[in-house]
């Protein structure tokens, strides 16, 4: 921040006492014209005062208020601010707002949201307060504010005068917030901050191990808690040696709570009190459980494959898009192709094991947690326990690792369940096994695909018979297919039709949901068609795309939702397209036998990507990632550049990782695999050997990108598998794959 | 059982069973929660800390068998206060961590790479840090940290950005 020369109207102490609040400054002017009406729009939502905190000092203090999981927000979002508040970002603080909907507006961090839904609110937020700033800059020099400008924490006059902000908080303080049409936003060509490569706010902390995450967390007097849950979904709790597990050393309490007959929710189990981490685990393996294994202790993943093979000729339960007469396209096809895809299940498998610390006490309770969506925890607690929301304090920790897993609050409800018996603060820690087998998984599935081509190569044919899998009658998260779905809508004869199995098998939304598995079975299968066509990938699929430059949502049979696919700017998608391949010298490179390229792309979460894989597969079947070269589409800025790249070169790394190793065996209702050894991620030594990701600016609003770029990894790299060997791999992982070729 | 334990220089002392892995004893005891505990079998490396400067599995050490060794861990990873070790400006410099979780045991595992083979090439990296998983898929970023630490030790270039 720059020295302020000019003396101070209050000094810091008389302005405190005049503020009455603690921390001081300009935070208090907005509360105050916010309780009158004042500037603050309608509907109470949008409430600068709780971001932002400038002291008498000039130090900055800006309030993060989305949970933070890795996916950069607590960093890009506040940046936003610094940029129209035009403050060096090295005189800011970040700091972490508790849950607090009322004052924050929307916490909830899932399907790349974020960014969107507080973009344009954040620009008007910081450029309000330094119109207020300035204000108090003429004010106090009897000048026009016209003659003033806001620059780098300082507000100069056209003479050459010059405060710094905090000079100026307490003249600032007394002004009425200025109406929207009053305040000028930055232009973009004048942004200092946004589209540069900023480090994470919370670097400094990371790399030297300061406590930071859930898991971290130390209160005075905390006890520590296991919670053991039938291995078969939903089964209950019969009885446990729970006389013998209370005399085992450092355990304070053992008790089993009943659930709420929900496994998204309050599952049954055996809760464990001990004095450390480890007398709960210790007694732990002693605990000897009696289950009620229930009816999901029946049914296996192996079992729904063969019944979805048995009936992948007969028609669907539901006809979700038919446009044409796919029946007849297909007889009078040139050529034709058919296909099984299939994909398991797969975990989140966040590093940091699901945790939560709570305390109840007075009937209120005060939670610590790492999650996605806290409204939706606090709204469990209240549903399943009974504590008023009113009640409830919920503080967000950093998380390690979201991917949609913590948009689930079920280990959060089990934490405050638990501390409702303990007199003490307590922290609920997951095994890594309890990790894996008490997700709310990505949904398997398999698809039946037919394709007919025309003697011109065209495609004038598309058949799929989607099998999937849900609960009381829906698919789960990621496991409904959307009739507009790419290529529906593009394809004149086109049916799509589902069947789902009814499970008792938790799901949730995984990282890009549904678009993560479609996008590979769709391009895949492109892939084969353009093949079968004897043309060019790329080629194939931009005349797929056509020429029209938007295409509309709807239209088909079925009650499908259609809500990613929607309208879609098939003109955004054609040249993000020709952009990557440009950028990856598609077409213009010679590969040795066992190396190629491929080529996908996909659209969701607002975003357009694509993507080319370059790989080489030894004679024996070793596949690496050569170069894989991503292009997005996210509107006009990127935020912070080095959190945008991140976030995609950990996508390209996280679809890789999904696709050469990651299952998960079901069977009689539980899941096998419970740790790393079993269940491998993918490591250093198979992430690709260069990652490039490149940007299209275009005239569109700003949007996400923790999902967007992951759909199209997985087909992209098939598809150079297939260029560099002829193989077609049509099973998820690769791991089961056989790509020895001669 | 009490151990007396040097950790980070300093001598600590706790009262645990014998049994009790390193990890928890540094993370509920000692109250450095800079090691992670990931996977608590060896797998994922989040727990990696130092033994007499050689990288080892915090959650597969029991405290019994820790003796005279030292125990260097994250907190103590910096040379002295209010400095950084080359990595950890490298890690800001080239924002390396997504959520950061991995972070503590990917940065012991590689400060004793460097310690040993201060100029690595990608194989050499691969190799040492193939046992610290990365669930948010850093792993480029970490290959460059690595190298970019490596020169920042050799006294060359200047901080970027
Ligand atoms: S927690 Fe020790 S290796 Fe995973
Ligand atoms: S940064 Fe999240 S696990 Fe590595």
């Amino acid at each position: 921040m720059s020295a302020s020369t000019a003396p101070r109207a209050v000094n810091r102490r008389d302005f405190l006492k005049l503020t009455g609040l603690a921390g001081g400054g300009l935070a208090l002017a907005f509360q105050i014209r916010s309780a009158h009406g004042g500037a603050t729009p309608a509907g109470g939502e949008f409430r600068p005062n709780a971001f932002i905190r400038l002291a008498p000092s000039g130090a900055v203090t800006i309030v993060s208020k989305q949970p933070e999981m890795g996916q950069g927000v607590k960093t890009s979002l506040p940046m936003i601010i610094a940029e129209q508040l035009e403050v060096p970002w090295s005189a800011v603080t970040i700091e972490q707002g508790d849950f607090d909907e009322k004052l924050y507006g929307g916490q909830s961090a899932g399907g790349s949201r974020s960014t969107p839904n507080n973009y344009d609110q954040f620009h008007l937020l910081g450029a309000t307060v330094r119109t207020m700033l300035v204000e108090a800059a003429a004010r106090t020099w009897k000048v026009p504010a016209a003659e003033c400008q806001a620059v780098e924490g300082t507000v100069v006059h056209s003479s050459g005068k010059k405060l710094g902000y905090g000079a100026l908080a307490a003249t600032a303080a007394t002004l009425e917030v200025p109406a929207k049409e009053n305040v000028r936003l930055k232009e973009p060509k004048d942004f200092k901050l946004l589209g540069r490569r900023i480090a994470q706010v919370d670097t400094p902390r990371i790399v030297t191990g300061q406590p930071l995450f859930g898991l971290d967390l130390q209160l005075p007097g905390m006890l520590y808690a296991v919670y053991e849950k039938c291995p078969a979904f939903g089964g209950k709790a019969v009885s446990a040696n729970l006389d013998f597990v209370k005399t085992l050393p450092g355990v304070k309490d053992a008790f089993i709570l009943e659930g709420n007959g929900k496994v998204k929710e309050l599952n049954p189990g055996v809760a464990i009190v001990a004095d450390s981490t480890w007398a709960a685990f210790s007694a732990r393996r002693q605990l000897k459980v009696t289950w009620d294994e229930g009816k999901v202790a029946g049914e296996s993943w192996d079992k729904f494959v063969a019944e979805a093979r048995a009936k992948a000729a007969e028609p669907g339960q539901r006809t979700l898009r038919r446009d044409g007469d796919v029946a007849q396209a297909l007889a009078g096809a040139a050529k034709k192709v058919s296909a099984e895809y299939l994909y398991p299940f797969i975990s989140h498998a966040n590093l940091e094991p699901q945790n939560t610390t709570a305390h109840f006490r007075d009937g209120k309770l005060e939670v610590w947690s790492p999650t996605q969506v806290p409204a939706a925890g606090v709204a469990m607690v209240t549903r399943v326990l009974g504590i008023p929301a009113d009640k409830i304090t919920l503080h967000l920790t950093r998380a390690g690792g979201g991917f949609g897993r913590r948009i689930g609050a079920d280990y959060l409800v089990e934490a405050a369940a638990i501390a409702q018996r303990v007199p003490a603060p307590v922290k609920l820690t997951w095994s890594r096994e309890d990790d894996l087998r008490h997700d709310q998984y990505r949904p398997g599935g398999l698809h039946f695909l037919q394709g007919g081509l025309d003697a011109q190569g065209r495609v004038t044919a598309w058949k799929n018979h989607f099998f999937t899998f849900g609960e009381g009658g829906q698919p789960g998260s990621g496991g409904s297919l959307s009739p507009d779905e790419f290529p529906g809508r593009w394809i004149p004869n086109f049916l799509a039709e589902q069947t789902m199995f009814d499970t008792g098998w938790p799901m949730g939304p995984w990282r890009a949901p549904g678009s993560c598995v479609f996008s590979w079975v769709f391009h895949s299968f492109i892939d084969e068609l353009a093949h079968a066509a004897g043309r060019d990938p790329l080629a194939f699929r931009l005349d797929l795309l056509g020429t029209r430059d938007e295409m509309p949502a709807g239209g088909g049979g079925g009650g499908g939702k259609g809500k990613q696919g929607g309208g879609y700017s098939v003109a955004r998608m054609r040249n993000i397209l020709k952009f990557t391949a440009e950028k990856a010298d598609w077409g213009k490179k010679q590969f040795p036998r066992g190396s190629g390229a491929g080529i996908a792309f996909h659209f969701s979460h607002q975003g357009y990507f694509a993507q080319v894989a370059e790989v080489t597969v030894s004679k024996d079947g070793q596949l690496r990632v050569d170069r894989f070269v991503s292009g997005g589409d996210v509107g006009r800025q990127i935020v912070n550049l080095s959190g945008a790249e991140n976030q995609v070169e950990g996508s390209v790394v996280d679809g890789l990782g999904a696709l050469l190793t990651q299952e998960l065996n079901i069977e009689r209702g539980r899941v096998v695999q419970g740790n790393f050894h079993e269940y491998p991620l993918i490591r250093i030594t198979e992430a690709p050997a260069k990652i490039e990701t490149h940007f299209l600016s275009t005239d569109h609003p700003t949007t996400g990108i923790g999902e967007p770029a992951i759909p199209p990894v997985a087909p992209a790299v098939c598809n150079a598998i297939f260029a560099a060997t002829g193989k077609r791999v049509r099973q998820m992982p690769l791991s089961r794959v056989d790509l020895r070729w001669s | 059982m009490k151990y007396s334990l040097t950790v980070n220089g300093a001598n600590r002392t706790v009262d645990v069973a014998p049994d009790t892995p390193l990890l928890w004893v540094l993370r509920d005891h000692l109250e450095l929660t800079g090691t992670k505990f990931g996977c608590g079998i060896g797998q994922c490396g989040a727990c990696t800390i130092h033994l007499n400067g050689v990288p080892a599995r915090a959650c597969m050490t029991p405290v019994s068998t820790v003796g005279r060794m030292k125990v260097t861990t994250i907190e103590g990873l910096a040379p002295a206060a209010g400095k950084l070790h080359p990595l950890q400006q490298a890690w800001t410099e080239l924002d390396v961590a997504q959520c950061g979780y991995c972070q503590p045991g990917q940065l012991m595992t590689a400060a004793a790479l460097l310690r040993d083979n201060p100029k690595p090439t990608d194989e050499d990296i691969d190799g040492a840090l193939a046992g610290n998983i990365c669930r948010c898929g850093t792993y480029t970023r970490i290959r460059q940290g690595i190298k970019r630490a490596g020169e920042i030790l050799a006294g060359g270039k200047g901080v970027a950005q």
